[in-house]
């Protein structure tokens, strides 16, 4: 054993592990300057978006500004960066709001991500520029009111009619839907599952927005009505011909949230930590007390622990070693990680943990729709249990 | 028509500054950044080659420090610098104000800029000055805490921040100017600058290669020398007031600054 000279550098609180030592100068530099947007354009009025239940359209061409929008893709005007460095940026935007990042992950995972995965040369250069600009919105239907976990299960149908397809069905709890210009909607043909573009004003598709809902509230959710709706075959993603297709897209959003959760895990206990240090009670502030303190401590060991997963999958994933299993133990892990942390620090900020003044309700409430989104908690631990098993649970 | 901006590599804004008692000299280890008032210049330099009323050809980015201010230029390449120019030799540490200016300005010779931009302090020195040592020694007009800058007459027409008002000053190229941070506010790099920013000419220059006199610079060639330093004496606890009612608040600050005769 070699004794080392060097002194281990200071111990910064929001840092507790130096996990910034693993990044590369590039990685941070990015992560920073999705930091610094979102702390200028998110943080000081996504409380007021979260109540109002809207999310600015402008937002997106401020992130397409930055190239956020299909930043993991290459060509077509996107910026080609790492899957670590899409990771830190999913961070960084949902430690702002995970209806933002939501945004993000869907313009870019999934509308974008199936396009430039399935689509034609025709179908990339129409649209990918455009989205990676923030220009135009994409939204990505798969779910349907009765067809969740089990996407197998889908009603929605396209028939061939000549040279062109008819589509009939509904999807739902779908992500930017009302402001999309282009919907990517995969449905059952005779020749088993296939995806469509299906562009905005097109006769027959609607897409009504979900109200009333108390979570996700800066965040475009809606319906998909398609009620013959006629797309030429050049609609059709033609490299997609299963549930592959869409389940390929899944995994990349998926991935996307094992690190926006450990980002909105971060934010509130940053809150936590402040507000323990300022808020007196009994004569001091109840930073002082011990069971504020171990609150703390296991709060910053999850965000740190959640952290570290999330940089290891995004190593992998830039690796070429990354499976889905590893993607649905991060998910499940890092978002129940949030959820406990985002539940605690609502504690600890007492009465002011229940107001929009604060970050934690906001983000606790957000991760009680991440935890089922994407995949939920529970299918994501039965894909554990297959891989150690090589029992399915549930097909 | 080429743009020069000095940047700095400065500790990060959330690190405490510290004197190192063992040199006499800024403790900078731990988290650095590129000087926040440099980000305005160099959007100041964007803005005129943007504006389209000069002909900016190139905006390059200049820097005196150690091996880590790299980073600095990296990020100065990533907000819109075409290029960078990194003066680093051993010789040069320990360079005062006037040193550092007079090296500084030995590196701009070569490049013979039209416009010299810069912040107008940096976030550890602060000593607002170096503007001034490098417009002295290009012998050009110098100008500071610039906060608007128009293209008048092939010159430019600036506004200053002083005490008592603004001043508007039309200058003849070539200038030194420093700017302030109300001047503009800096863009956020795409991420596309960013990974581009490696991919961005770097030059590197010692001493030699720059002809500076290693006489004038570095701790050795530096006219001030620094002897003793205390740390500053800790604030006293300051007064929250609770904003419960504005009007019983308000009363309450005004009461405040009554008792020690500030109004």
């Amino acid at each position: 054993m070699t004794a080392s000279t060097t002194a281990a550098p200071a111990l910064r609180p929001n840092d507790f592990l130096n996990i910034d030592s693993l990044l590369s100068d590039e990685e941070r530099l990015i992560r920073d300057t999705v930091r610094q947007f979102v702390a200028r354009e998110v943080v000081p009025n996504v409380g007021e978006w979260f109540e109002e239940a809207r999310i600015p359209r402008e937002l997106a061409n401020e992130l397409g500004d930055l190239n956020v929008l299909g930043m993991h893709l290459t060509g077509y005007g996107c910026a080609g960066a790492s899957a670590t460095a899409y990771g830190l940026a999913c961070m960084e935007l949902e430690a702002g709001d995970s209806g933002v990042r939501s945004l993000v992950s869907v313009q870019g995972s999934l509308a974008m991500f199936a396009i430039w995965r399935w689509g034609s040369e025709e179908q990339k250069q129409e649209w990918l520029p455009r989205m990676a600009k923030g220009e135009a919105i994409g939204c990505f239907g798969l779910t349907e009111p009765d067809a969740g976990s089990d996407p197998g299960s889908m009603r929605t149908r396209a028939r061939r009619d000549g040279d062109e397809w008819v589509l009939n069905g509904q999807k739902m709890w779908i992500t930017n839907g009302s402001i999309s210009d282009v919907a990517v909607v995969w449905a059952q043909t005779d020749e088993g599952v296939r995806g469509f573009l299906v562009p905005r004003g097109t006769p027959g598709f609607t897409a009504p927005e979900i109200h009333k809902k108390l979570s996700l509230r800066a965040s475009v959710t809606s319906e998909l009505v398609l009620d013959d709706v006629r797309l030429p075959d050049s609609a059709r993603l033609p490299e997609a011909n299963s549930l592959r297709g869409p389940l390929s897209c899944l995994n990349e959003a998926r991935y996307g949230i094992v690190w926006g959760a450990a980002g909105a895990a971060r934010a509130c206990l940053e809150a936590a930590v402040e507000y323990s240090k300022t808020r007196i009670q009994f004569d001091k502030p109840i930073a002082s007390f011990q069971i504020i303190q171990q609150r703390l401590a296991e709060m910053a060991t999850k965000v740190n622990q959640a952290t570290l997963l999330a940089l290891h999958l995004g190593r992998l994933k830039d690796a070429g070693q990354l499976r889905n299993e590893h993607v649905s133990m991060g998910k499940l892990a890092n978002v129940n990680a949030a959820l406990e942390v985002a539940r605690t620090a609502r504690q600890v900020l007492g009465a002011n943990g229940i107001t929009l003044e604060y970050p934690v309700i906001r983000h606790m409430n957000n991760l009680e729709s991440v935890v089922t989104y994407e995949g939920t908690a529970d299918v994501h631990a039965l894909v554990i249990g297959n891989a150690l098993t090589g029992i399915s649970a549930f097909r | 028509m080429k743009i020069c901006v000095l940047v700095k590599e400065v500790p990060d804004a959330a690190v405490e500054k510290r004197i190192d008692p063992s040199t006499g000299r800024m403790d900078r280890s731990g988290e650095k950044n590129l000087n926040p008032y440099d980000t305005h210049a160099i959007e100041a330099a964007m803005q005129l080659k943007e504006g389209g009323a000069l002909q900016v050809d190139e905006i390059v980015a200049v820097t005196m420090g150690p091996e880590s201010a790299v980073r600095a230029l990296h990020k100065a390449v990533s907000l819109g610098a075409d290029r960078s120019i990194h003066l680093t030799d051993a010789a040069l540490a320990g360079s005062d104000v006037a040193a550092t200016g007079y090296a500084l300005a030995k590196a701009l010779e070569k490049e013979q800029p039209d416009v010299v931009l810069l912040g107008q302090q940096s976030d550890d020195g602060e000593c607002y000055t170096i503007g001034a040592v490098v417009a002295e020694h290009l012998k050009a007009p110098s100008l500071t805490q610039v906060i608007k800058l128009d293209v008048v007459d092939g010159g430019l027409r600036c506004e200053r921040q002083a005490e008592y008002g603004y001043d508007t000053v039309q200058v003849s190229l070539p200038a030194v100017i420093s700017v302030g941070d109300a001047i503009n506010e800096p863009r956020y790099p795409s991420l596309k600058a960013i990974m581009g920013a490696k991919k961005k000419p770097l030059e590197t220059a010692s001493a030699a290669d720059a002809g500076i006199d290693a006489s004038l610079v570095g701790g050795d060639g530096s006219r001030v020398q620094c002897g003793e330093f205390k740390a500053p004496p800790a604030k006293a606890a300051g007064t929250i007031i609770e904003d419960e009612d504005t009007d019983a608040t308000v009363e309450q600050i005004v009461a405040w600054l009554d008792e020690r005769k500030l109004i």
